[in-house]
């Protein structure tokens, strides 16, 4: 099998690694090849987070070459900005329709609010899911993270088992339900 | 053998475990911190963090000659400090496996500087292993042992950010113990300054070996492919090299030194050109032409600077150019980090700022300090280096001074600068910011928190005794949350006509204890606002313009309450008094 790159971009604190750890965890149990490489500095303090999954017969670079991506998962809209350079021409993008305005420094320019219709008109299949919004109304912001897994499951051929026990085995106990519902909510957000 | 998903340093303490370590010492730095996280969660290790790398490097040579399998981590720049060790052990040799962990940061994603600790491997005449990914780091942890004990040599086992924070699949395998070895009280071999002479020739003639033993090590390996393209490469560059030009013929080194001399120079003779595919420095490259081969095509075509990628080798190797991002159609706005919503660092760096001192930083979260809103740290070189500095300004006749130091890093290296300007009699005023923690690697534990790594209760240092007991007359403690409260003390600090402590304390807010706490988030009132923007000094990521006034985000606000002491309308308050 051809190796399958998903890259997952997001602001410290939004989960971009523990979603992107999940889907390497499931591509393992699905008999893949994976790595996963993770790029992050002072990860925790809001900075720009990105992580890459790879998976297939047999995986090399930890991270995908520009122009390779098939799938980027944005939790925020400029970070989907940021990164779609790596997403193969007509590749999906799935982004959450949030914005957290990055630090004012002297003579930025106003946030990127045509980020989403600059990336269709770039001939990205782009894909809008409101993450946080299903979070917040499932109780938890954070959980926009898994949210965002489930619209991805839905474009991969990985099974429903395979995901319910990733997420048993790496979520603690106290969010499992949270989680397994963002998950199916995600799934379902791409089907309608 | 199960097959698990790791990550780099995970495999590599997995390795280290399944070797038979059984005692570990090292301080967190980034990429390394999470190899001693994870050892220390194997029973049958005794691991802790130690106060400093050098402290860390001289436990392990002494449990190493006492006769265990030991492991010692830091980064690169740790390696600096335990440089004195690092350079003199090899003279002794170890008894037991003794291996130091040593993590370069190409890229800086959380470093001051670049630099390639093969060199300093060379300088101390230690061999270096390095992994190309997970499944390596495992196995090759088990070999950087018995190399260890074959040669009774320390040996340094390099990873770099990607390959420590890289998750691949590994097959594990189960612990061997290492029976004690008995140490030989020869002060002959180990009480170096005096025999340091009669060492040094049997130094050189174990270097000598180990250039033997790189042409058998199993770790470096020719695969073969088309005779026409030859590549030199290790660790991950390597895999870089297989995904870009999987049809090459490569010579893969996971001794990265010494070099396996002959091989490289028959591999080398079969090509009219050879690539060195290595990232930092061309410490490949140059040895191997000090070994007279020729037609090497190395850092000329691959850069040292920054961290290598596979489209940068594609370029170096093809001429594929690298792709750009979208920077220049649209505004890709920079994100850098920023300090938590109610970060306690927030309330000195907005009264430094306020009060218009030269600020000498140090290494942590705190850095931070040097961007907008606050512009208020003006320099930062290496841990502990604060202090020291804001002596010599004063040295050199600047009054309005203050060092800024985190409370790990006074411990690390700040207390021999404040015990020096003590018993000089220099006004060097300092601010530790005592959060209670570890914060920018990740919350480890440290002399001041009360924990150890394993889990137990410790003693807690007790910061106003000991810097009194250093000579230092004026200790104030403040809490930064209250701005006035910090300003004062401040002032009261560059005030004493000696040296003088502020230790500005409360925890991080990301200490799962804080974060467990009934935080009542603040408002802005819209009616009151008169839009004068004093709040945004505070630069808190909660506070953001929505609907042309300040909003304050609720659920990330933890209600420190500092943008309100800012507020000159009485705008901000709690939510419900709002």
């Amino acid at each position: 099998m051809a190796v399958t790159n998903v890259l997952i971009a997001g602001v410290g604190g939004q989960g971009a690694v523990l979603a992107s750890e999940l889907l390497a965890l499931a591509a393992v149990a699905a008999g893949h090849d994976v790595k996963q490489g993770e790029f992050h500095g002072v990860a925790q303090r809001g900075g720009a987070v990105f992580s890459h999954v790879r998976f297939g017969d047999r995986v090399y670079s930890p991270m995908a070459r520009c122009g390779d991506v098939d799938f980027l998962l944005a939790l925020e809209r400029l970070e989907a900005l940021r990164y779609a350079h790596f997403v193969k021409p007509g590749g999906t993008i799935i982004v959450n329709d949030h914005k957290v305005e990055p630090i004012r420094v002297a003579d930025q320019r106003p946030y990127p609010d045509e980020a989403i219709d600059f990336l269709e008109a770039k001939g990205f299949n782009v894909v809008v899911v409101e993450a946080t919004g299903k979070a917040i109304e499932l109780g938890n912001h954070r959980a926009a993270n898994v949210v965002l897994l489930g619209a991805l499951a839905e474009s991969l051929d990985i099974p429903q088992e395979v995901w319910d026990k990733t997420l048993q085995d790496r979520i603690p106990e106290r969010l499992l339900s949270l989680n397994q519902q963002a998950f199916a909510a995600g799934r379902q957000l791409t089907i309608s | 053998m199960a097959k698990r998903l790791m990550s780099g340093n995970e495999a590599v303490a997995r390795g280290a475990w399944e070797a038979g370590v059984a005692f570990a010492a090292g301080y967190p730095g980034t990429p390394s911190t999470e190899v001693l996280e994870r050892l220390a969660t194997y029973e049958e290790i005794d691991a802790h963090w130690s106060s400093n790398e050098k402290v860390a490097f001289d436990e392990g040579m002494g449990a190493a000659l006492g006769g265990v399998r030991t492991m010692v981590t830091m980064k690169h720049v740790g390696l600096n400090v335990a440089a004195d060790p690092f350079m003199v052990f090899p003279y002794a040799g170890t008894n037991a496996g003794f291996v130091v962990l040593v993590a370069d940061d190409p890229g800086m994603y959380s470093s001051q500087n670049e630099q390639d600790s093969r060199y300093l491997a060379k300088v101390a005449k230690v061999p270096v292993l390095e992994p190309a990914d997970a499944a390596e780091a495992r196995a090759m942890a088990i070999a950087a042992f018995e190399l260890s004990e074959r040669f009774q040599t320390p040996v340094m086992y390099r990873t770099t950010t990607r390959l420590a924070h890289t998750r691949g699949v590994v097959e594990v395998g189960e612990r061997s113990e290492a029976p004690r070895k008995e140490f030989s009280r020869q002060a002959s071999q180990y009480a170096i300054p005096v025999y340091a002479r009669f060492r040094r020739p049997e130094l050189e003639e174990k270097l000598d070996r180990l250039r033997e033993f790189a042409e058998e090590f199993e770790g470096n390996v020719i695969e073969e492919g088309d005779p026409k393209v030859g590549v030199v490469s290790h660790g991950i560059p390597y895999q870089y090299v297989k995904e870009v030009a999987p049809e090459a013929t490569v010579f893969k080194l996971g001794m990265v030194y010494p070099l396996p001399k002959k091989k490289l120079k028959e591999f080398c003779a079969r090509f009219d050109t050879v690539y060195v595919v290595e990232e930092s420095e061309g410490f490949i490259q140059q040895e191997m032409a000090s070994f007279g081969i020729t037609k090497l095509i190395g850092k000329e075509r691959f850069t040292n600077i920054g961290e290598l990628s596979a489209d940068l080798v594609a370029a170096g190797l093809n001429g594929t150019p690298v792709a750009d991002d979208f920077a220049g159609e649209v505004a890709v706005l920079p994100r850098p980090p920023v300090m938590c919503a109610g970060c306690p660092h927030r309330g000195v760096f907005g009264t430094l700022k306020k009060l218009g001192l030269l600020v000498t930083g140090d290494i942590g979260c705190y850095t931070l300090g040097c961007l907008p809103p606050f512009n208020a740290m003006h320099t930062t070189f290496c841990m502990g280096a604060s202090i020291g500095n804001a002596t010599g300004f004063n040295k050199a006749g600047e009054e309005r001074v203050v060092a800024v130091i985190g409370d790990s890093t006074f411990l690390h290296a700040g207390l021999p600068s404040v015990l020096s300007a003590a018993y000089n009699r220099v006004p060097t005023t300092t601010i530790l910011l005592d959060n209670g923690t570890t914060g920018m690697t990740g919350h480890q534990e440290h002399p001041g928190t009360g924990h150890s790594l394993k889990g137990g209760p410790a003693p807690a240092v007790d910061y106003e005794a000991l810097i009194r007991s250093l000579g230092v007359e004026h200790v104030e403690v403040v809490d930064p949350w209250d701005l006035e409260a910090t300003e004062r003390a401040i002032q009261a600090g560059l005030a004493h006509p000696g040296p003088a402590v502020v230790i500005a304390r409360r925890h991080c807010n990301l200490l799962p204890e804080e974060k467990a706490k009934e935080r009542t988030a603040y408002r802005v009132d819209p009616d009151e606002c008169i839009l004068c923007e004093d709040c945004f000094e505070t630069g808190c990521p909660a506070l953001v313009w929505q609907d042309d006034l300040p909003y304050i985000r609720d659920w990330e606000c933890v209600g420190c309450s500092m943008c309100s002491q800012l507020c000159p309308a009485d705008a901000i308050g709690p939510v419900e008094e709002v």
